[in-house]
């Protein structure tokens, strides 16, 4: 399954296949990939912005921007250019309305 | 001799600066601690991609291939000797009485120490350009990880902006990795640039390496642009607006958007161990103050770029004189630094050329439009800051109360450089006078669950 995203994978193409559920919606990833990398390979964005219309796609990628933070099915948020997916993650660009 | 224990000595930073400080603490015979949030040592300009991944460190590291493999093979030998303790993907996230609060997979945990090394580096020294807050954007820094790490370019088709020398290092990697770079935008003039090539000359292989690189950008490359606008649709960015030196107006079609002015020290920890601060005209940015050797007194050391932005090889040496510095002060055996102290002496002089030749856009960032965004954490705009000043005065600290610029989770890191800018210009005073936002613990956030005890 390939869907067109934001990044292009250049080298390193051989990697195993993951999946993860983004949004209870199933995609294919690469293993060694972060979650940030698998999101933006099948996606344009990570969140919404808390304060104004814009989706945010991340913006330093050394974990000292914040930017990235997203949420998991189970609860707990994750920073996504720091944690590296694993199989069957369930990640979600919003918080579940059933939470709030 | 047995009844005294050895010192316990923590350094936080497994990049250059920290892996240099640990070997030579290691050779005296001490086992220090070693915190960094990275999974693999090595920091971000030798960052390593994750295990599986096949690349030789020459298509990694281009030149500097050699100096990563020696500093990723004496870590990993030290790790596996057991001569250190590393604490990988772990973050200190306070300071505090000699204690520093570590986050890492199994919640937060307190480490003491006798000593304290400080080698938590740089990140991207951003200015804001309206705009930027779209989806797309990116620090320079972060395309670099991506390629290095990840494999991958954020975009299909990006343009670069800001100055440095990390402009056109990421450009000319892009370029080679085989994305479509549509241009690559430098603020800085020629005129500016020849203006810093004498002092440049401390380094001659490092400057010829740089143009060498510059050129092969080709005709993607345009110095002394002015930046006018990122545009952007629901999706993220669709194009940069900017005015070559002719004055002549472009708007350049593109999907992602590097941007960068060279480095601002990581200085977060240092601040919260008790370090004292001066603002640093030359960098225009507030550093920490140490001796020559990285002492910041309290038994705390500095090295790298978080403290003297030198780039990796200065970190080498800066890492190596602050655990000599410690050793000496501990009264072991210390070896000479005289050599290293000439060495870095010739690395200032090169970075003051850089400084010169890649200014930090002073006047673009004074310029904003009031309805650009500077903190991108909470959309604070250009005129929430001015707004701010006129009500509530010029100092950094009251600003930001007011407007909550600095005040989101990145905790100023990307903001804070504008803000003072835009503070200054406001009250017609300098951004030394407008003084500099205290640190606050947490320096990274931490999930709840993270304080959590059992019982």
């Amino acid at each position: 399954m390939i869907i067109d995203g934001r990044i292009v994978r250049l080298a390193e193409r051989h990697r195993a296949q993951l999946h993860f559920f983004l949004d209870g919606e199933m995609h294919g990833a690469l293993a060694g990939d972060t979650v940030l990398t698998a999101m933006l390979a099948s996606g344009h964005a990570l969140r919404k912005s808390e304060f104004g219309a814009e989706p945010r796609a991340g913006f330093c990628l050394m974990g000292a921007c914040q930017d990235c933070w997203v949420w998991q099915d189970e609860g707990p948020r994750l920073r996504a250019c720091s944690t590296l997916l694993s199989e069957g993650m369930r990640l979600r660009t919003m918080p579940s309305e059933s939470w709030l | 001799m047995s009844e005294t224990p050895p010192p316990w000595i923590v350094i936080v930073g497994a990049g250059p600066a920290g892996i240099r400080a640990a070997a030579t603490l290691v050779e005296a015979g001490l086992h220090p601690v070693v915190i960094d949030e990275g999974q693999r040592a090595g920091g971000q300009i030798y960052r390593r991609p994750p295990a599986g991944f096949t690349r030789t460190a020459k298509q990694l590291y281009g030149s500097e291939a050699a100096k990563a493999d020696a500093l990723h093979a004496l870590f990993d030998w030290l790790a596996k000797e057991r001569r250190l303790t590393h604490c990988a993907a772990s973050s200190v996230i306070a300071a505090q009485n000699g204690r520093l609060h570590v986050l890492g997979e199994g919640g937060v945990q307190l480490v003491s120490y006798d000593r304290l090394i400080l080698a938590t580096g740089a990140s991207d020294r951003v200015a804001p350009v309206p705009g930027w807050q779209s989806a797309g954007v990116y620090s320079l820094g972060a395309a670099q990880i991506a390629l290095k790490a990840q494999g991958v370019a954020l975009g299909r088709r990006p343009v670069l902006i800001g100055s440095g020398p990390l402009l056109t290092l990421v450009g000319a990697q892009l370029v080679k990795a085989g994305a479509d770079v549509a241009a690559v935008l430098d603020t800085s003039p020629w005129h500016q640039q020849m203006r810093g090539l004498w002092q440049l000359a401390a380094r001659p292989l490092v400057t010829l390496r740089g143009l060498a690189l510059r050129a092969r950008l080709g005709g993607r490359y345009h110095a002394g642009v002015t930046l006018e606008r990122i545009e952007a649709d629901e999706k993220g960015v669709t194009a940069m607006r900017w005015r070559d030196a002719g004055g002549r107006e472009h708007r350049t079609p593109c999907d992602m958007i590097g941007m960068g002015w060279h480095l601002r020290a990581e200085t977060h920890l240092s601040d919260l161990a008790g370090c004292a601060f001066t603002y640093d005209e030359r960098w225009r940015q507030w550093l920490p103050k140490t001796d020559q050797m990285g002492r910041a007194g309290d038994g705390v050391y500095l090295a790298g770029d978080g403290v003297r932005l030198l780039g990796a090889d200065g970190a080498e040496i800066a890492g190596h004189l602050a655990a000599v510095a410690c050793l000496a002060d501990l009264g072991f055996p210390a070896p000479s630094a005289g050599a290293d102290l000439r060495k870095l002496a010739r690395f200032e002089r090169f970075a003051r050329g850089l400084a010169c030749a890649f200014p930090w856009p002073a006047a673009m960032t004074r310029a904003l439009p009031d309805d650009a965004i500077v903190c991108r954490c909470e959309n604070v705009t250009a005129g929430d800051v001015r707004e701010s000043v006129d009500f509530g005065g010029g100092e950094a600290n009251r600003v930001k109360s007011l407007s909550r610029v600095g005040m989101g989770r990145c905790q100023g890191r990307y903001c804070q450089l504008a803000a003072v800018e835009l503070i200054a210009a406001q009250t017609g005073c300098t951004p030394a006078t407008v003084g500099r936002l205290r640190e606050q613990a947490l320096v990274r956030p931490a999930p709840v669950g993270a304080f959590l005890r059992d019982g």
